[in-house]
């Protein structure tokens, strides 16, 4: 279910000593247009609010060379969030580029694979028992942390049922339906049992947002993503052949099974730190991509242009649902908007091919 | 077609033995479907001998405090839960083997196709706007939106030439769900009413509806259900293709609307009694077809019974398992469901077009 068609024409090779790569001037100009466009968003993000500060202001701020004022607004009470939302966009988007190409599907994405259900459903169990253990873990192990196990946890789960003599993605994706299915039954059972006061506060949780983040989670997020990213983009080189199946990425002398193991992995991790950042947000992991697939033009999502859509989505999202209505809404309503619509095009389109 | 995934049973339809052996299979249902109903009368946070059931059921006024009570449990509460355990059952049972049947989609059910999320969103829009607190008030709206959200994934997955895909219509349901329940979240948030009533309706229960609700559902449920049986023959010729169906003289077009306009009322109905119940229809459909074999005519009404039994059992097994409280049919159900979900995925059962 590829959406676009691969471009019989080949792009010219560029090779440093051992190092090779393929030169796209197009991809390359669409990706720097991309960063320049979060940063702006970033910045914007930063500059609106309550005390409205200037743009260059903003920015000299985040280089160092801000007033007192500004600086105490910018780095304490705004930069936390919007950091919140650029890890978050990011690793949503990577993660989701990996999941679709994995299992050759634009509509396979965290949330249809249950790992953001998995997360959640954690999240949901230690916000509402409220006893000896699940408090104490709250406290030891913080909730994010918990929920990025939830989350790797149900990624493993959905993998391994999933396994028969490989992973085939039709197989992964339902699989995924499945287990989302059974996380989003204990979450339910776990609200309704639950006391109404608490139910509010996981509620809130569930929909995804990005209110009231603190420098410290803020700083876990961020390590835990730049980790994975690294790792992400050693192990990406391995993956492009295998976009032409299985056979020939083990002719071309490439592991199949334990790269794409690695990549499934790190998409499972990257979703859950995004989870346990800011809550299960919906669809940027499935937007994300595929956005950044149409406006590279690539067969298939690539990582960096779908980290950056990934982060503009959820920044821009963020700035919406915080000043465009009257009440301020969690970022997951307006990416569930937005996302809604999106999927249905998908469909759409994929099935009048 | 090429894209059914059923494997198809050769039909025996026409030996003698075999339908002698189809009628006492029906008759052995519905012999499990009176124990389930006798033992769902009898069973509860206050346990009653069959006498004292049967006493409940038909003995005049008693001056006897005990018999009293045992008849005031038997009639307020037992009766009308059982009495919704096997109508919401059949209703869900029923339009499980419908769907995949006009679908020709193994994967198919009434509660992936975000008929429930429907609901659960006019439900929670119907509380925080008209303040509505009785289920009879709301019921109505919850029947409006699970019509509306089935028949928008349903065109959506039928659309085009992915219509036979399995996955087409799993994702359009998945994804409309996501998209309805961070839409019901933002509702839900804002208003402490509405969240209230969510997370009890959400889980998908029996318990507490009464026959004011009760008896106008049952009577959408009996027009889906002769409806139902209406298209059973077209059906059975639709299933080799539509074009063999057309060349033996079937109008497509209107036994679909039919077969599309039963599914809605059994899943409206069905969902707006007891809220989400995901995976009875399509786990009764499988077991039924393994049953009977492909022959519609029979096929459904096993699935119609299979699921009154087994709703009414899941919702027995709900009040034993956590004394004193209770857990709800829906969630057990799940919990049952997507394991044989996932079963018949790792086993082959659905292949991708």
């Amino acid at each position: 279910m590829n959406v676009t068609e691969v471009k019989p024409s080949l792009p010219p090779g560029v090779r440093l000593g051992r190092v090779s790569f393929v030169w796209r001037p197009w991809l390359l100009s669409v990706t720097l247009l991309l960063a320049a466009a979060a940063f702006l968003v970033f910045c914007v993000s930063i500059a609106v609010g309550d005390f409205p500060i200037g743009l260059p202001q903003v920015i000299a701020t985040i280089f160092g060379r801000g007033e007192q004022v500004d600086r105490f607004i910018i780095m304490d009470l705004r930069m936390p969030r919007a950091l919140a939302g650029l890890v978050v966009g990011v690793a949503l988007g990577v993660s989701g580029a990996i999941t679709q190409s994995i299992a050759r599907n634009p509509l396979a994405s965290p949330d249809v694979l249950g790992i953001t259900s998995g997360a959640s459903a954690v999240a949901v169990f230690l916000v509402t028992v409220s006893g000896g253990t699940a408090a104490a873990i709250v406290n030891s192990v913080g909730l994010s942390a918990a929920a990025l196990a939830g989350g790797l946890g149900t990624g493993l789960l959905v993998y391994f049922l999933a396994w028969r003599r490989g992973v085939d993605g039709f197989r992964l994706i339902l699989i995924g339906i499945s287990v989302s299915a059974v996380m989003e039954a204990l979450t339910t059972w776990l609200l309704v049992t639950a006391d109404i006061r608490d139910v509010a506060r996981a509620q809130a949780w569930l929909v995804g947002s990005l209110e009231d983040r603190s420098w410290s989670e803020v700083w876990t997020a961020l390590w835990c993503g730049l980790v994975l990213l690294l790792v992400v983009s050693c192990v990406a080189f391995q993956f492009r052949p295998m976009h032409f199946g299985d056979e020939v990425a083990a002719g071309l002398g490439v592991r199949y099974t334990r790269v794409r193991a690695v990549l499934l992995l790190c998409a499972v991790l990257l979703a859950g730190v995004a989870v346990s950042a800011a809550g299960p947000v919906p669809f940027v992991a499935l937007v994300a991509p595929q956005v950044a697939m149409r406006l590279a033009r690539c067969p298939t999502p690539p990582m960096v242009a779908s980290g950056l859509v990934g982060a503009l989505l959820l920044i821009g999202s963020d700035l919406v649902a915080r000043t465009a209505l009257p009440v301020s809404l969690p970022v997951g309503v307006v990416t569930a908007a937005i996302g809604g619509p999106f999927l249905v095009y998908l469909l759409v389109r994929a099935n009048l091919r | 077609m090429g894209t059914t995934a059923v494997v198809e049973r050769p039909a025996t339809r026409g030996s003698a033995p075999a339908r002698r052996r189809r009628i006492a299979g029906l008759g052995i249902l519905v012999a499990l479907l009176v124990i389930a109903a006798v033992l769902s009368l009898a069973v509860g946070a206050r346990a009653l001998t069959p006498a004292e059931v049967w006493h409940g059921l038909f003995a005049g006024p008693e001056s006897d405090r005990r018999l009293t009570e045992i008849r005031l449990i038997v009639e307020t509460v037992r009766v009308p839960r059982t009495v919704l355990g096997i109508v919401a059952g059949i209703a869900l049972g029923v339009g499980g083997a419908l769907i995949q049947g006009f679908t020709r989609n193994p994967i198919a059910d009434t509660g992936l196709l975000g008929v429930n999320t429907g609901a659960s969103f006019a439900v929670v829009s119907v509380i925080a706007v008209f303040g509505f607190s009785d289920p009879f008030q709301y019921v109505w709206f919850a029947f409006l939106g699970a019509a509306v959200a089935g028949v928008v994934v349903f065109g959506l997955a039928s659309i085009g030439r992915g219509a036979g895909n399995p996955l087409t219509l799993a994702l359009a349901g998945q994804g409309i769900t996501v998209f309805l329940m961070a839409m019901t979240t933002a509702v839900a948030l804002s208003n402490q009413a509405s969240l209230n009533a969510l997370r009890f309706w959400n889980a998908g229960s029996l318990a507490g509806v009464g026959f004011d609700v009760i008896w106008p559902v049952t009577a959408f449920i009996g027009a889906g259900l002769v409806l139902a049986l209406a298209t059973l023959p077209s059906l059975n010729l639709l299933n080799l293709g539509d074009d063999v169906a057309r060349g033996l003289g079937v109008n497509i077009a209107l036994s679909r609307t039919v077969g599309i306009t039963a599914i809605t009322l059994l899943a409206g109905a069905a969902t707006a009694a007891c809220g989400p119940i995901a995976f009875l229809g399509l786990m009764v459909a499988h077991v039924a077809r393994y049953l009977t074999g492909p022959d519609y005519r029979w096929l459904v009404p096993y699935a119609g019974l299979l699921g009154a039994v087994v709703l009414l059992l899941c919702d027995i097994v709900g009040r034993l398992v956590v004394r004193p409280g209770e857990l709800d049919a829906g969630v057990l159900v799940a919990l049952l469901g997507a394991p044989f979900f996932a079963v018949l995925v790792w086993r082959g059962k659905f292949r991708s077009a």
